[in-house]
């Protein structure tokens, strides 16, 4: 984890005037001018003389609780009162806001608060310790005399009390500290407890500003049209029937397509409708989903890469007194989020400004850069509020803002929004890849696992991207198989392999990436070889696990909670799934019942470990959230390509969410197990699936081989 | 072609296309922006208002059709109904991203003007045409019944 190091550039005293004016990005600098007699201890928090703290961050705010996290440890070690603190956005600027589990700037992989821990608490520690001094100046009286709490600090012996306010103008002469102390985990009065989220109230008003709720002065909206197929492209095109149009202002072809710029948003979609378009399909994926599904399957019925492996897996699996042999079919799938991808540019002669959910903000901003033929520095990128991302929003090629990018440069000067329609975004690819698995497993006479073989097919995410050099190792991307390796079950002979697959159709990390389909494949799997073994589903995890301590300790909180004694035998049926991704470690119990050949989920008990739990809400609230992507997902989703390679869903009528009276009731308990603050953005979603098909294999005697289960059991 | 509306309480005239939704009046001519895009078909309800104290999918509205109504959007939603509902939507800090979340606050409201004490299957039926990607629906539910508790005491 990076340190943050108290030099000038992590930390930026308002005395060094200087130092502020030419290491504070543009944004920043603004607002400290903005903000006369404001306090700015570092790239992280101002202290305003009007007594709010404004905690300045890093990472895209998507839902997942970004404000609020990052926010609760700078306002934990400054002893702040949380009705004081507000979040606001970073600007894209990589010398101050990396991640340090990237060495960009960005967020994923359920980082954003376990890299961020210790520096953000050192951001408030530090600002703290100048206050105090501060303090002690204008008092003449020892630092050491001096307590902090709830934003007052104060001096016992003289009767001396400020608030951070009244000290903020005196606090910017403050020495930065060296290392500032934090506290130990007994003295936390915020971090571990519930606070409210700081973005609560303006979401719950209207009032929140996501990227499509920015206006410009004279900006035209843009819409798109994409090729229908993946890889196909513009052969010609008609604008004419666009621009007889009332507010259809023009027409440009960019690389990725046509793009339709009208006076308002109504006018942009009227436009899009109507201008006439050639495809060239040469290049184009043409099979259907289901022939991807055969040549996918054929793979992964033979000998692939072999990502981990242990023992003799072809002896054992020959000696063996029982063999089983399943294989899973998972589709495409779109993340659509609510808000469509979106964003904002305004050209101003060679300077550029951009609004957008940027999730990986040193990416975006150097393809912006790029592409516009501008240098980095003429660019300012504003992070702004996400309607939701699911990964959607963090692309390695950065494929949305050279869109937006190519959108501005082909019409010059001027404010240009461009919007993607609900069609835009399920038909657009960047898809959780199809996926295939072959699973074989081996029991001994006396019941017991001695083998167990999984062999998986999908393509790529990372190759192809930039990120392939960094994270592709002898040919293997881990994303396309994580969960079905270093899984905590100790059996003496396995052998995980991947066939890497390839097609135009364009795929990404949807919220979990690889633990999507391997805890469903590996746990479903898993469930019936404990089964034929004469095991229960708990009890015989549970032998299995018993050097792998967080593993034990979830489940068996989550089997105390349901009461777990078997399967059970009436209406309603119960499962059970044990997941770790991410670090944070996941088990739950679904209970369920047939409901007209369908799955009818009534209720998850979860058990999560995530080290220690900084915001204990927002891990419940994710958990919570978690389970609802992944029952609405496994029930009703999937993305298909028909005869010639069209998506067949458009919209949410026919790729469909999960609705509120579908919503099982949820139980959460959260272990602290005294480890690192780990991500909870994505842990929530793998366990659930299998927890509900193993219920469902009691209830019917079979488990879904298909996902999305409307499909499998129709 | 003139429209006359009744906006949170204001009288507006527009100058618009007939055939354009309330949606994209809002937002772009009125920049009441609260009320969002989600789909375009009535199928999510992220652009959920109320028109004449009913709610209404405002991307399938067409203004022309709407002409003399009463509109109310998440900017004004107001009353003992409105702030009940906002209240314990902070206090059990429903919204995740949040996007949803005009739409829910807006037709939470009207379930709570119409039924004071809605049961369950009242939420259900009131509610399950706002789809929350985020899966905010433990407590939306559990907002909906503290709101109504507020209500009566
Ligand atoms: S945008 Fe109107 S219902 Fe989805
Ligand atoms: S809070 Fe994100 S869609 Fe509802």
């Amino acid at each position: 984890m990076t340190q943050l190091t108290p030099t000038r550039r992590g930390f930026l005293t308002g005395a060094a005037g200087l130092v502020i004016a030419t290491q504070l990005p543009l944004a920043a600098r603004a607002q400290s001018a903005a903000a006369t007699g404001s306090f700015t201890p570092n790239a992280f928090v101002r202290v305003g003389t009007d007594n709010t703290i404004t905690v300045i961050i890093k990472h895209l705010e998507m839902g997942q609780g970004a404000y609020t996290g990052l926010a609760s440890c700078v306002a934990e070690e400054m002893d702040a009162d949380w009705s004081q603190v507000r979040a606001e956005n970073a600007p894209a600027d990589a010398s101050l806001y990396t991640n340090a589990a990237f060495g960009l700037q960005g967020v994923g992989g359920s980082t954003g608060l376990a890299s961020s821990y210790i520096q953000m608490r050192q951001a408030g520690a530090a600002a703290r310790g100048m206050l105090v001094s501060a303090a002690a100046r204008n008092w003449d009286v020892p630092e050491s005399e001096i307590t902090v709490e709830k934003g007052v600090v104060r001096h016992d012996a003289s009767g001396n009390s400020a608030s951070f306010g009244d000290l903020a103008e005196a606090a910017t002469e403050s020495a930065v500290p060296v290392e500032p102390p934090l506290k130990n985990e007994e003295e936390f009065t915020l971090i571990g407890q519930k606070v409210e989220r700081l973005d609560s109230m303006a979401k719950s008003t209207g009032a929140s500003d996501f990227t499509i709720d920015i206006y410009r002065d004279g900006m035209l909206t843009v819409a798109m049209r994409h090729s229908p197929k993946f890889g196909g492209k513009v052969a010609s095109f008609n604008p004419e029937p666009a621009l007889a149009i009332p507010g259809v202002e023009r027409v440009e072809q960019i690389s990725s397509g046509i793009a339709i710029y009208g006076q308002n948003t109504f006018a942009a979609l009227k436009g899009r409708e109507a201008v006439e378009i050639e495809w060239d399909d040469r290049g184009a994926e043409t099979r259907s989903s289901e022939e991807m599904v055969r040549v996918w399957t054929e793979a992964a019925r033979k000998p692939a890469a072999v990502a981990e492996e242990s023992g003799d897996l072809d002896t054992a699996l020959s000696e063996a007194a029982t063999t089983l042999e399943a294989e899973y079919v998972f589709p495409f799938l779109a993340h659509a989020p609510l808000e469509p991808l979106d964003g904002v540019i305004e050209l101003r002669d060679g300077e550029a400004e951009i609004w957008m959910g940027s999730q990986l903000q040193t990416v975006d901003h150097g393809v912006a850069a790029q592409t516009l033929g501008m240098d980095q520095g003429n660019i300012k990128l504003n992070t702004t509020l996400a309607g939701g991302s699911f990964g959607r929003r963090a692309q390695p090629g950065s494929e949305f803002m050279a869109q937006l990018a190519e959108v501005g440069k082909a019409a010059g000067n001027g404010a240009y929004k461009l919007l993607w329609t609900r069609e835009d975004d399920i038909h657009g690819g960047y898809y959780r890849p199809l996926t295939v698995h072959r699973l074989r497993g081996g029991l001994d006479a006396d019941g017991n696992i001695i083998a167990w073989d999984d062999t998986i097919a999908n393509q790529s995410i990372i190759a192809g991207s930039p990120f392939e050099e960094a994270l592709m190792q002898n040919g293997l991307d881990a994303t396309a198989y994580e969960g079905s390796t270093r899984m905590p079950y100790a059996w003496p002979n396995h052998r995980v392999s991947w066939a890497r697959m390839e097609s135009p159709v364009s795929v990404l990390w949807w919220r979990s990436v690889g633990h999507t389909h391997t805890a469903y494949a590996t746990e479903t799997f898993l469930d019936e070889l404990l089964e034929a073994g004469g095991k229960d589903p708990v009890a015989g995890r549970l032998e299995l696990i018993k050097d792998a301590p967080r593993d034990r300790g979830v489940l068996e909180r989550v089997a105390d909670m349901a009461a777990w004694s078997g399967a059970g035998t009436g209406d309603k049926r119960y499962g059970v799934a044990l997941h770790e991704s991410f670090n944070s470690y996941v088990a739950m119990v679904a209970e369920v019942s047939n409901q007209g050949g369908m799955p009818h989920v009534s209720k998850i008990w979860c058990a999560v470990d995530c080290g220690y739990a900084v915001n204990p809400d927002v891990v419940i609230a994710q958990m919570e959230g978690g389970i609802g992507f992944g029952i609405g997902t496994a029930m009703f989703n999937e993305i298909t390509l028909g005869e010639g390679g069209r998506v067949q869903q458009s919209n949410y009528d026919t790729y469909r969410m999960l609705r509120l009276n579908e919503m099982p009731e949820i139980e959460v308990s959260i272990l602290n197990t005294g480890n690192e603050p780990t991500g909870v953005g994505e842990p929530g979603v793998p366990p659930v699936a299998p927890a509900i098909a193993n219920a469902w294999r009691s209830l019917t005697g079979s488990t879904p081989r298909r996902q999305p289960f409307t499909v499998a059991l129709s | 072609m003139t429209i006359s509306l009744k906006i949170n309480g204001e009288d507006r005239t527009l100058d618009v296309d007939p055939d354009t939704p309330l949606l994209w009046v809002l937002r772009d001519e009125l920049r009441l922006t609260g009320t969002k895009f989600g789909c375009g078909i009535a199928q999510c309800g992220a652009c959920t208002v109320l028109l004449n104290g009913q709610t209404r999918r405002s991307c399938v509205t067409p203004i022309g059709a709407i002409d003399g109504y009463d509109v109310e959007t998440i900017e004004a939603v107001e009353g003992p109904e409105a702030e009940a509902v906002q209240a314990a939507w902070v206090d059990l800090n429903v919204p995740q991203c949040g996007y949803c979340q005009s739409g829910q606050v807006v037709a939470a409201t009207a379930l709570l003007r119409e039924m004071p004490k809605p049961t369950d299957e009242d939420i259900d039926n009131a509610m399950a045409g706002n789809l929350c990607r985020c899966a905010t629906y433990t407590r939306i539910r559990k907002a909906i019944r503290q709101a109504s508790d507020t209500l009566e005491a």
